[in-house]
């Protein structure tokens, strides 16, 4: 894991300063998706060897929630982004039903 | 003076000598000695017993590698076990112990040990304490732990203080040998800010222990103007007695500062130890490289050490590691060191060399009539506690050499432990005989010694061409370094031997942990063969000094006995921290009370005027309960506090909840969201019940939400989950409902909250308040901004927890003590007392309120009896979704309800199981648990809230209460949760 974090609105912060809420990736679906996709959302994750894109949560500083982007093999952070700005990438393969709807209805 | 001190020579300071004692014994040393050259200095080469033989044992090196010479330094609770006497700075006062020995260093019984050595072979542990199992807990493992460990720990508390800070530099230089102090001069002249950083405490390395000439200078000399030159720059901070231990990720080091270990008396003022983490935008490795020793029969004996420690203890010293010396050798370094032994003085018996022919000019370093044997070996070696002679044998033919010390060189190992902390491994060079350092990118390099480089020249090149280098990368115009003339330097080239053939007696690999080379055979006959498990097998390179010394002669060793090369073999993995650092320095200033934060709330002064007894509660000291004279338990004044709070009136501190507040236009939208039930139609001035789902369906946490204007809201939410629940209003704000107009803070250390709760609560609390506080105008849940007599603003909510007539009060936390003051100054003729966190959950168990007791995260809102706090309609909320899921809503969930035991007197504890009337104790009968239990004073019997399965449906039933911990079976009676006031008279009052 890194040691050191830059964040779009403090700078460069040691990692203690954050807590990493998990998977950033799921979205949260519509109330009315069926019963799998909210199933998918709440307990289903990828364990990812490689590129993963994570929550982590400024508690120590700004109090935002950051997009950081970074392989859990080299240890490399590739990108932070405030959630607010994330863009999700595009996932091949994902089951288009998790992903529909996002919001709410 | 001392036996083994030369007349001249050496750093040391004469002038300033040192008072020090080795197992009682007072004895003398120099400023700018170690612990272990003063020894020397006092004739003293036996310094400690091995792990498992308890062989005698001096020092191998003169330096941070060290595995024999490991003391007990300091006494008392300042006592540090298993420092190694090789790094230990001298001071005026040093207490120092031998260890392992018992009942002396000269005499240890458990000597005995290296006889039945036959049985103590490598897995011995794995193989011997197998079986019976019974024998496990109460036989072999107290036997083993006594027999574990070196030195002792001491077991009262640490009296230092230590810290932790943070560095930043352009460069971190790693060692301030020849290769770092050139590194650090040609960067920082290049205007990179600079740190180097030294385990020593003196910087300069080899520099110190070498005599060629340098620049037209002493070697010596030639690095104190380089150290001055960097002393007197800004961009450029000296670390000398720091260890750099580890490479972390984003060039992050750890280091450790020994501050005040070279003082008897530390000032209280400054911490002992100090760790660092430095960021670095590029690092150098300069630390240089570690001499092998030799693998022959009996290579332990105290007097036998590498020959670059002998000729550390020389120079540097001016210690003559004996009187009658031989060498060992199969390179340069054994014939440089007796050139300069023989120099100082000192009787060289004979150069004992495997090589038929020594390097180009290393057999010219020996003075005239010096006995070289070419092509012989050293097969056994006598002598006790101390070394009296060695045998060589050449051709077959044996020869028995007298001396008092054996100099060691098979030859070279970088130092590469930081490089390879990240994964990469170091990569095996025929040409190098050596690991050498991975190529892990531009950001950090190895550069000297460490990166396989054996001259002093070719060291003091590198290290300033890489500076360069670095420097003109991160950008800084660094001219080309100027690199100082070498006079005098020597060849280290040396021929690989990594066994002796034909050696007697054991042949150690890993001193520290006794690891011979009959150990690592044996487990490559066991099937033992990848290096990770031979060592973990044979324990070699698991002891303190982590193998520092032997790991790579375990590789070559095991490579021959393998038939392949060591790069087929490979290095175990190198992992922080370099060199054992204390738990004290790693803890920091977090210790004891120190070890995290202590909250208190606004009205803590108050409540300890009042005599509370405080109880931890998460980083909180919450008032608990407030003892009267003559109230020997606690349950006299909580008794006391409860039926105070029901007649007359009570004040508890509530400051401890968490309180959010929240604006914004969408406030009351975000607010629907995150909550089960409504909140778009909160009237202003009221306040109301909420209760958060997780998004599994769960109850997450529960509060109360004020609205105090259009778009301002106040929250509260439990003292535990206070933290947890802002964090999850992020969650929701900043990630799920992004496109939302709402802002929020939390305010809970701004506020001191009080709850005013009892049937006289209303008139202690108008004689405080200017404005109209009847029922009609301050109705239930009404909730809004107030004015105190003399014109304080402040809050107030009309809410409770205990189910009485209640009221909270928040003010300015600053006003806090004197408000609470002045309510129980006002509220004295009624009878007012001040009650705690356990009259506070009487109260509520008696009106069947939940806590976290019951809102465990395993409960339904409809398990907890607030189904109608589910608002089904509204289209979306956090746990909507899954809350209708089958499991989250069967007819067999536990429901909460409450208890009373059938006889009056019986008690019933929180924890214990529900059986059926009649049904046999066990946990296949399960049917339900007690959740909350207490005294019930106002009822006059104890009750208790359970969550029993179907439990609604059974109020009447009689159920046993089974308490298997405690040993108590009681019957009681499934009743409503809610004992006091169901109707709520009250509240609403």
């Amino acid at each position: 894991m890194a040691s050191l974090i830059t964040c779009p609105h403090c700078g460069v912060r040691p990692k203690e300063e954050f807590t990493v809420r998990g998977d950033a990736l799921p979205q949260r679906p519509a109330s009315h998706a069926p019963d799998e996709a909210w199933h998918a959302y709440v307990y289903l994750r990828d364990n990812v060897k490689g590129v993963i894109f994570e929550h982590w949560h400024h508690v120590g500083g700004c109090r935002r929630f950051l997009v950081v982007e970074r392989d859990n093999v080299s240890h490399a952070v590739l990108s932070v982004t405030d959630a607010a700005l994330f863009r999700r990438p595009d996932v091949p393969g994902e089951d288009a039903q998790a992903s529909a709807g996002k919001g709410l209805a | 003076m001392t036996s083994h001190r030369l007349s001249s020579g050496g750093l040391v300071n004469r002038a300033v000598p040192l008072r020090f004692t080795f197992d009682g014994k007072p004895l003398k040393g120099f400023a700018g000695d170690t612990l272990s050259s003063a020894l020397l200095a006092n004739g003293q080469m036996l310094m400690g017993r091995s792990f498992k033989y308890h062989r005698p044992r001096g020092p191998v090196t003169a330096g941070a590698a060290e595995p024999n010479a490991l003391v007990t330094v300091g006494e008392g609770a300042r006592s540090e076990p298993n420092a190694r006497a090789t790094v230990a700075e001298l001071y005026d006062g040093m207490t120092a112990a031998s260890q392992n020995r018992w009942p002396s260093l000269a005499y240890d019984i458990g000597s005995v040990n290296s006889l039945l050595s036959p049985f103590l072979s490598a897995g011995f542990y794995y193989k011997t304490f197998m079986w019976p199992a019974s024998f496990w807990e109460k036989v072999y493992e107290p036997l083993i732990r006594r027999a574990a460990g070196l030195g002792r720990a001491v077991m009262e508390p640490d009296p230092d203080r230590y810290e932790k800070a943070w560095a930043h530099c352009d460069l971190l230089v790693i060692g301030a040998g020849p290769t770092g102090l050139m590194a650090a001069l040609n960067a920082a002249r290049a205007g990179l800010r600079v740190i180097l950083a030294d385990e020593d405490f003196q910087l300069g390395g080899q520099l110190l222990s070498e005599t060629a000439m340098v620049g037209g200078l002493l070697a010596a000399d030639f690095a104190a103007a380089i150290i001055a030159e960097l002393a007197s720059l800004a961009n450029v901070t000296l670390m000398p007695r720091t260890t750099v231990f580890g490479w972390y990720d984003d060039m992050v080091f750890g280091a450790v500062e020994k501050v005040q270990k070279h003082v008897a008396l530390p000032d209280p003022d400054l911490p002992v130890e100090r760790v660092w983490r430095i960021v670095a935008k590029r690092a150098l490795l300069a630390t240089g490289a570690e001499e092998r020793p030799l693998v022959f029969g009996g290579n332990d004996r105290p007097g036998i050490l590498t020959a670059g420690a002998a000729r550390t203890y020389l120079n540097r010293y001016g210690v003559g590691v004996g009187r009658k010396v031989a060498v060992f050798t199969n390179g340069g370094s054994g014939y440089r060191t007796a050139a300069d032994l023989t120099a100082a003085g000192v009787e060289v018996t004979a150069i004992i060399d495997p090589r038929k022919d020594a390097g180009p000019g290393q057999a010219d370093l020996a003075r005239e009539g010096l006995r070289i044997l070419s092509g012989a070996s050293v097969t056994a070696t006598r002598g006790r506690l101390g070394l009296t002679g060695l045998v060589a044998e050449r051709s077959g033919h044996e020869e028995v050499i007298d001396c008092d010390a054996l100099l060691m060189s098979g030859g070279w190992s970088p130092i590469v432990h930081l490089l390879c902390q990240r994964g990469a491994k170091p990569v095996w060079s025929e040409a190098h005989q050596a690991f050498l350092p991975p190529d892990v990118g531009s950001g950090f390099v190895a550069a000297g010694a460490a990166a396989g480089l054996d001259r002093l020249s070719a060291c003091l090149r590198d290290g300033a061409e890489k500076a360069v280098a670095l420097a003109r990368n991160l950008g800084f115009a660094a001219y080309d370094a100027d690199i100082p003339e070498v006079e005098g330097e020597y060849d280290p080239a040396f021929a690989p031997l990594w066994y002796v053939q034909g050696s007697k007696g054991k042949a150690f690999v890993d001193f520290q942990n006794d690891v011979t080379v009959a150990d690592l055979s044996l487990s490559q006959r066991e099937a033992f063969g990848h290096i990770e498990h031979t060592k973990r097998y044979t324990t070699a390179g698991m002891a303190t000094d982590q193998g520092k010394l032997g790991n790579i002669n375990t590789v070559g060793l095991v490579a021959g006995m393998r038939g392949v090369s060591p790069a087929v073999v490979g290095t175990t993995t190198f992992r922080p921290f370099y060199t054992p650092v204390s738990f004290g320095a790693l803890a920091g200033t977090a210790r004891a009370e120190q070890s995290r934060p202590t909250r208190r709330s606004p009205l803590h002064g108050w409540a300890a005027r009042h005599g509370a007894i405080f109880v931890e509660a998460g980083l909180w000291h919450r008032s608990a309960w407030f003892p009267r004279l003559g109230e020997k338990t606690w349950r006299e004044a909580v008794d006391r506090e409860v039926l105070t709070v029901r007649e007359n009136a009570g004040l508890c501190d509530v400051s401890t909840l968490g309180k959010i507040e929240i604006f914004g236009t969408q406030a009351a939208e975000f607010l629907n969201r995150v909550y089960s039930n409504a909140f778009l139609n909160l009237p202003i001035g009221k306040a109301r019940y909420g209760l958060m789902l997780r998004e599994d369906g769960i109850v997450f946490d529960d509060g109360t939400v004020s609205r105090l204007s259009e778009n301002h809201y106040v929250m509260t939410t439990t003292t535990a989950y206070a933290a947890e629940v802002m964090a999850h209003l992020d969650y929701c704000a900043q990630v799920l409902f992004a496109d939302l107009d709402v802002r929020f803070a939390s305010t809970t250390d701004q506020w001191a909250q009080m709850s005013l709760a009892g049937p006289k609560a209303r008139i202690i609390l108008q004689r405080l308040v200017e404005d109209d506080l009847s029922d009609a105008a301050f109705p239930f849940l009404a909730a809004r901004a107030i004015t105190l007599k003399g014109g304080l603003a402040a809050r107030l909510f009309r809410i409770s927890f205990s189910g009485e007539l209640a009221y909270e009060l928040a003010v300015p936390a600053g006003y806090g003590e004197a408000v609470a003051d002045h309510l129980m100054e006002a509220g004295r003729e009624d009878g007012i007392c001040a009650y705690g966190v356990e009259a506070l959950n009487v109260l509520r168990i008696e009106k069947g309120h939940v806590t976290h007791s019951e809102l465990d995260g395993r409960t339904t809102a409809d398990d907890v009896g607030l189904g109608r706090m589910m608002a089904m309609q509204k289209p979306d909320f956090i746990g909507k979704r899954l809350s209708t899921r089958f499991g989250l809503t069967a007819a067999d969930r536990l429901q909460m309800v409450g208890l009373k035991p059938v006889e009056p007197d019986a008690e019933i504890k929180a924890g214990a199981h529900i059986l059926k009337e009649n049904a046999k104790p066990s946990t296949t009968n399960d049917q339900g648990f007690v959740s909350s239990a207490c005294y019930s004073p106002t009822l006059g019997r104890y009750i208790a809230l359970a969550l029993l399965k179907s439990g609604r449906e059974r109020l009447g039933e009689k159920v046993l209460v089974w308490d298997r911990l405690r040993e108590s079976e009681v019957l009681a009676e499934v009743c409503s949760p809610v004992f006091v006031d169901p109707d709520n008279l009250k509240l609403q009052a």
